[in-house]
């Protein structure tokens, strides 16, 4: 736990504001820059300055291993069920037309659903690659 | 409502080609037992294959399949598109990956600790996602997406080998494997910014109209510079011996027969359907480039072989002397030339991986691959060395097998074109891959075994039943032509605009 | 000669020759990778800038607004991005493994320790 008091009081402020600033890059992407893989990348950032701060224990307790592996498959695996519903409801692979009543609707649904899936994985697996790299040298497996 | 969804999973076979898999890798990283994540591959590798079977049935009776990924029909959305040739190289690379699944458990157990093996059926999964969607996708740019898919999981497999040259073979593989895959892309963001398409289709027609201009001559030597590096074409090849060398058996029996045959379906599907052969052959002269390196790959590639002493290198540089076959097929751009490639793309893939199984038996049962270790099998492996003296006669070409037809077609198209004497080269070589077979059979059949060395057994059954399935398969398809050589065939008159 | 409105080829051109020099020339294996990335940017700098159209504005439709520039080419990079992080990941983490086993990354140290292994 790094003791400096202008890092710590501005990391406390600051990361909330991060992983909000996440949430908004996710949902925004429809309408400006933004989706999957840039939320997932802040998102990683602000649990990297966390552990940073306040030390990979205290990090890998809040977040833990085990769970961000089985985030990254669920992730994928939503991406990939979001593609194989559409061909079950009558569409092509990935065509979002047929999840909703109206075409714009499925789409939206559908964006929607496949950048939560990426933005998913792509935060735990950004987390996951930190966490490997810290621990190296910590306890070898 | 079973039969409805059952009509809808039945129209949409084609992706389902690359979302099985994938979903399937998901599922394998949850599942942390290895017989488990073992039988969710074995069970989905042969579905897949089976898939690719009946697709290949369906192209071939019924001609090309298109299908508009996402709804959006081409050339604005991303067109999946199987025609003869990928519809043969996808069951060739399914096939194989189903088969080497079969025989990797016992294998992998003795390389890879079995607490990670649910992580290796994962990156297997990813690999075969990555290498169908490459053969099956209609538009460039997916291309590249699946090449890298499949080459991140490829680094991931050959870094898991028991020695700490698995992890230099596997860097040496990435940086040299990013670099071909990085000039891939350039030079198809050089024809988007010329034909402003993607679709692969699309791309042949604008670029008819736009004639040889520099960007597109540029395009097509970058493309050809990416490709050729993971394809391994003799300069740009030296990754290849350490990755196969120092990665598990079963991986490179897996990688050996599926990666760099689906870069060469790469390569000629750019050159013939998106350049074109007068672009590509009267402008580019591309055969002044790739012939010479054709006949020095498969010169240095026996030749080197020759004098190693750990037979999976040997078996390597094996490899790059076959693809340099396949690279002069390519390069004769003729009807015998271009089908002597493609069918030597399939004899190849069915040689090797059958080369590499045996391998991973011998390399089970005695621990070592180096030659000196394979004195005496003759006697107390009979099978397994009978499998390697059969797929060493396919390798040289000797009748009766699968290295004979691809060998006959490019002579063939070599004496058509009135190039006697590459004719009389490839031969020559022929009869060099004659030599290092002879090294192993001569050690394995002419020596008595170490005396103070371990008791040594016949292969398991699960690795013998897969070796000889593939090795089986080098017979049977070069006494029976007809399904390989027709398919090729097709292809190839499909690729030159030949009307049959 | 150097034409101004091409100056973007030539930002690319340096960038790919600096990456594939890096690559090449140098021997630490951490140089390669950072090169290797330098060369992957480059290739994304060739197609952003190809997306731009003189006189096009943000591409995001708006009232008031024709000509828009070219969205697909920052899109395919978006990929190309994430391709560039994930190789950059597995890259690192077997220069991590390397180090553990061999104790260098530096290519000539660790080729003379293999070839040490070979002979004995």
């Amino acid at each position: 736990m790094i003791r400096h008091a202008i890092l710590r009081v501005l990391s406390k402020l600051l990361i909330p504001l991060i992983f909000l600033f996440a949430l908004y890059v996710q949902f925004f992407g429809d309408y400006g820059p933004g989706g999957g893989f840039q939320a997932g990348v802040i998102f990683g950032a602000a649990v990297i300055l966390y552990a940073l701060m306040f030390g990979l224990r205290d990090a890998e307790r809040v977040f833990r291993p085990r769970v961000l592996e089985i985030a990254v498959a669920c992730g994928l695996m939503l991406y990939g069920s979001v593609g194989v519903l559409t061909i079950l409801l009558g569409g092509n692979f990935l065509d979002y037309d047929v999840l909703a009543h109206l075409p714009t609707h499925g789409q939206e649904r559908g964006i929607f659903l496949v950048e939560l899936g990426v933005g998913i994985t792509v935060a735990s697996v950004m987390t996951t690659i930190f966490f490997q790299f810290a621990n190296r040298g910590r306890d070898n497996d | 409502m079973i039969t409805i969804l059952l009509d809808r999973i039945g129209r949409s076979l084609l992706p389902l080609l690359v979302a099985a898999p994938l979903l399937s890798a998901t599922v394998c990283i949850l599942l942390r037992r290895a017989r488990w994540a073992w039988s969710l591959a074995l069970v989905v590798s042969w579905g897949v294959f089976a898939d690719a079977a009946y697709l290949l049935y369906h192209v071939v009776h019924f001609g090309p399949i298109s299908y508009a990924q996402g709804g959006w029909r081409a050339p604005w959305g991303i067109e999946l598109r199987l025609d003869l040739l990928n519809a043969l190289v996808l069951v060739i690379v399914t096939g194989i990956c189903a088969v080497v699944a079969l025989a990797a458990p016992r294998s992998l157990a003795q390389e890879v600790p079995e607490r990670k093996h649910y992580r290796i059926w994962a990156l297997y999964l990813l690999c075969m996602t990555g290498l169908a969607g490459m053969t099956i996708t209609g538009d460039a740019f997916n291309i590249f997406v699946f090449l890298e898919i499949s080459s991140l999981s490829s680094y991931v497999l050959i870094s898991q080998g028991t020695t700490r040259r698995a992890l230099t073979s596997s860097v040496q593989y990435l940086v040299m494997g990013t670099i071909g895959g990085t000039f891939f892309l350039l030079g198809v963001g050089m024809i988007y910014m010329v034909t402003g398409t993607l679709n692969i289709h699309d791309m042949a027609v604008q670029l008819s109209t736009v004639g040889p201009n520099r960007t597109v001559l540029v395009a097509l030597a970058c493309i050809g510079v990416g490709v050729g590096i993971k394809l391994a074409v003799f300069p740009l090849h030296i990754w290849l011996p350490n990755a196969y060398t120092f990665a598990p058996a079963i991986v490179t029996a897996f990688l050996a027969a599926t990666a760099t045959k689906v870069a060469y379906y790469v390569l000629v599907r750019f050159v013939f359907s998106v350049f074109g052969v007068h672009l590509a052959f009267n402008e580019l002269h591309l055969h002044v480039v790739l012939l010479p390196l054709a006949i020095l790959a498969m010169f240095m590639g026996s030749i080197v072989a020759i004098f190693q002493s750990d037979i999976k290198r040997m078996l390597a540089y094996s490899s790059v002397a076959q693809i340099g076959y396949m690279v002069f097929g390519l390069s004769l751009a003729s009807l015998p030339g271009l089908t002597g490639g493609i069918v030597h793309l399939f004899n190849h893939a069915l040689m090797k991986s059958g080369l590499f199984l045996v391998m991973a038996c011998v390399l089970l049962r005695t621990g070592s691959t180096k030659l000196e270790a394979m004195h005496g099998l003759g006697r107390k492996m009979p099978l397994t060395m009978a499998a390697f003296v059969l797929g060493g006669l396919s390798l040289a070409g000797v009748p009766a097998t699968v290295g004979f037809v691809s060998k006959w077609f490019l002579v063939k198209g070599a004496l058509e074109a009135g190039y006697w004497y590459l004719a009389v080269l490839v031969l020559l070589s022929s009869l060099l891959a004659l030599v290092y077979i002879w090294r192993v059979v001569e050690v394995a059949y002419f020596r008595p075994p170490h005396p103070d060395g371990p008791e040594i057994r016949e292969a398991p059954l699960s690795m013998l039943v897969p070796t000889w399935m593939l090795i089986g398969a080098t017979l049977v398809f070069g006494l029976y032509t007809p399904f390989s050589v027709g398919v090729a065939q097709a292809a190839a008159k499909m690729l030159l605009g030949i009307s049959s | 000669m150097i034409s101004t409105g091409l100056y973007n080829y030539w930002v690319v051109i340096v960038l790919m020759m600096t990456g594939l020099y890096v690559v090449i020339a140098r021997g630490n294996l951490l140089k390669k990778i950072i090169g290797l990335n330098i060369f992957q940017v480059s290739v994304i700098m060739f197609y952003v800038s190809m997306g731009k159209i003189n006189g096009g504005t943000a591409p995001i439709v708006a009232k008031g607004f024709e000509v828009y520039s070219n969205p697909i080419p920052s899109v395919l990079m978006l990929t190309a991005i994430v391709v560039g992080v994930a190789t950059s990941a597995v890259g690192l983490s077997l220069l991590v493994r390397i180090q553990e086993a061999y104790g260098t990354i530096e290519e000539d140290d660790i080729r003379t320790e293999e070839r040490q292994e070979e002979i004995s």
